[in-house]
């Protein structure tokens, strides 16, 4: 086992420190009395009060959930897919332009994607709001879910698969009894990385809405805008608590995946 | 799925479905976009001519065709501006993304094996946090009265507070925190990579720890760094939210062009024919991204 350096202990430190200080300062003063967000006054818990009483909040809250969620689920069925065509079907014709789709969002400006996926449904006549952010959430999550699932289905044995068609099991019975229960994990944590992008995202939001359908970042996009308030202080502080959880569940379902890779690794030598 | 399978059209199924969707809410919404930047000003403000009126009216809309959106982009000063300050702006950056990132990647690599996993995941776990509230933690720092200011008097760097907000500085400050993890991850898994023995035959025959990391760790590196460069790079010139709530007045971003283009001015072809100039400008580095990608994922 190797010490680490002085060097390498402060060059730690100090970039953990610049990553977790200011999100920290935001948590604690989500607590705080005053209505000025640098300046401790005492301990209090009024913010989180005004914030459960605040309608519009509460109801962008919701508009904001459902949508995660269905696009969430969407985009895993649909990302699950596509990562099954980009690691198993090889090079067919028009692979390279499926092979960009799915890279292009994962990169593009998101400002493109919202400007274009709005103009596609005024084009087709669409009556924007709730269904449309869905759609769009869609989009650009089933490229970040194809990513996280191919990257399992990549190291994935396929003897086992072949073993049951060869035993007479048919395509689609052999994907959710063989296939499916082991890629598991990694299409569940496309799911949670899917619905926080979704929850997440402003930009594509503000673009495909329409009347009716306000999301949570754009009411803390639009109450940011006029300055700093202990209120979004603490509806910030909420969905990091709910976002931490998350991330804690995904990566408890990741090392189960690796111990079941190593397992795998073991079984197939032995 | 695997080669045994019949070659039915069920077989084609798995392809068919989310090929057809990109297709429907990817590919053609630029085709659209593309359009509708060749479109005159007048009959493309909304409730403009829809774009599928049947063959009829195709037609009609060919001649329609205008380069007008292109050549005010070309012509006009803001335009210029925006679209070189994005690029320099995010350029910085990305530089100081890298120089804060690289020690960080590094150390994690060095770090004892049992650590690495609680270091990745704290790397992660920021990137996982509303984008939006990571940006707006920072406004509350920045102002004259915020923390940074409040710190600096405090310890006496400073007699009176500096202005950040709300000036270009703060802007680098927002994008290399908000990008940082996205430098950090391909430039980690790149250092882990690498085999601990190079460096040691290399201090036995009498390098230097310095001359070793310029010679061997970070030529070996590099594939990381160009991934997490462009990982940077590419979102932060078209970025709207970190120049909107922490630049200036004078902080010019095509982002913030077009936000404003589209939502105050309402000239829905001007902001299409700056998204494709944008797209442009960025297909040259996406496409590079896109390859390294596909020949990482095993193609």
């Amino acid at each position: 086992m190797k010490r680490l350096s002085w060097f390498n202990v402060v060059t730690l430190t100090l970039g953990f420190a610049f990553l977790y200080i200011p999100i920290l300062l935001l948590v604690i003063y989500s607590f705080n009395e005053g209505p000025n967000v640098a300046i401790w006054t005492g301990w209090s818990t009024k913010w989180y009060a005004s914030v459960f009483n605040n309608e519009q909040l509460m109801d962008a809250a919701k508009v904001t959930l459902w949508i995660a969620v269905f696009s969430a689920t969407l985009a895993t069925i649909l990302g699950t897919l596509a990562a099954i065509v980009l690691t198993r079907f090889g090079n067919y014709r028009g692979s390279t332009l499926f092979n960009g789709m799915i890279y292009a969002p994962l990169v593009m400006p998101e400002i493109i994607l919202g400007l274009a996926l709005l103009l596609l449904f005024v084009a087709i006549g669409f009556e924007r709001g709730f269904w449309t952010i869905m759609l769009a959430h869609t989009t650009f999550t089933l490229c970040f879910v194809a990513v996280v699932v191919q990257s399992r289905l990549v190291t994935f044995d396929t003897s086992l698969e072949e073993a049951a068609l060869d035993l007479g099991s048919p395509p689609l019975r052999t994907f959710f009894t063989i296939t499916l229960p082991i890629i598991l994990p990694a299409v569940i944590s496309g799911w949670l990385l899917a619905f926080t992008l979704s929850l997440d995202d402003l930009v594509i939001a503000s673009f495909t809405t329409g009347p009716g359908a306000t999301t949570l970042p754009m009411r803390i996009y639009s109450a940011v805008r006029l300055g700093v308030k202990p209120e979004i202080n603490a509806i910030s502080t909420i969905m990091i608590a709910l976002v931490s959880v998350g991330v804690i569940i995904t990566s408890i379902l990741q090392k189960q995946q690796l111990a079941r890779e190593e397992a795998e690794r073991r079984a197939a030598k032995g | 799925m695997a080669a045994t399978v019949n070659k039915s059209w069920t077989r084609w199924l798995p392809v068919a479905i989310p090929y057809t969707w990109l297709i429907i809410f990817f590919l053609i919404p630029f085709l659209i976009v593309l359009k509708i930047s060749f479109s005159n000003t007048e009959t493309a403000i909304p409730p403009y001519t829809p774009v599928f009126d049947g063959f009829a009216g195709a037609w009609e809309k060919a001649r329609e065709f205008t380069f007008e959106n292109y050549k005010r982009i070309v012509e006009s000063d803001l335009y210029y501006r925006a679209y070189g300050s994005s690029v320099w702006i995010a350029g910085i950056s990305t530089f100081f993304t890298l120089l804060i990132g690289y020690p960080i990647a590094y150390g994690m690599a060095r770090s004892p094996l049992h650590w690495r996993p609680l270091l990745l995941m704290l790397i992660i776990l920021p990137f996982w946090t509303s984008f939006l509230i990571r940006v707006y933690a920072w406004k509350s720092i920045l102002t004259t009265e915020g923390f940074l200011n409040n710190f600096l008097l405090w310890a006496g760097v400073i007699n009176e507070p500096l202005q950040i907000l709300a000036t270009n500085t703060a802007v680098y400050i927002g994008i290399v925190y908000s990008y940082l993890p996205f430098m950090i991850l391909p430039l980690y898994s790149a250092l882990e990579k690498m085999d601990d023995t190079l460096l040691e035959a290399a201090s036995d025959l009498g390098s230097t720890p310095i001359s070793s990391f310029w010679k061997i760790t970070f030529p070996l590196s590099l594939p990381g760094v160009i991934a997490g460069c462009f990982l940077v790079f590419i979102p932060a010139v078209g970025e709207f939210v970190i120049p909107d709530l922490l630049g200036g007045s004078d902080t010019e971003m095509i982002g913030k062009v077009m936000w404003d283009e589209f939502f105050s001015t309402r000239d829905w072809p001007a902001a299409s024919a700056v998204a494709v100039v944008l797209l442009l400008i960025l297909v040259v580095p996406i496409a590079i991204y896109q390859n390294q990608q596909a020949k990482a994922a095993g193609g």
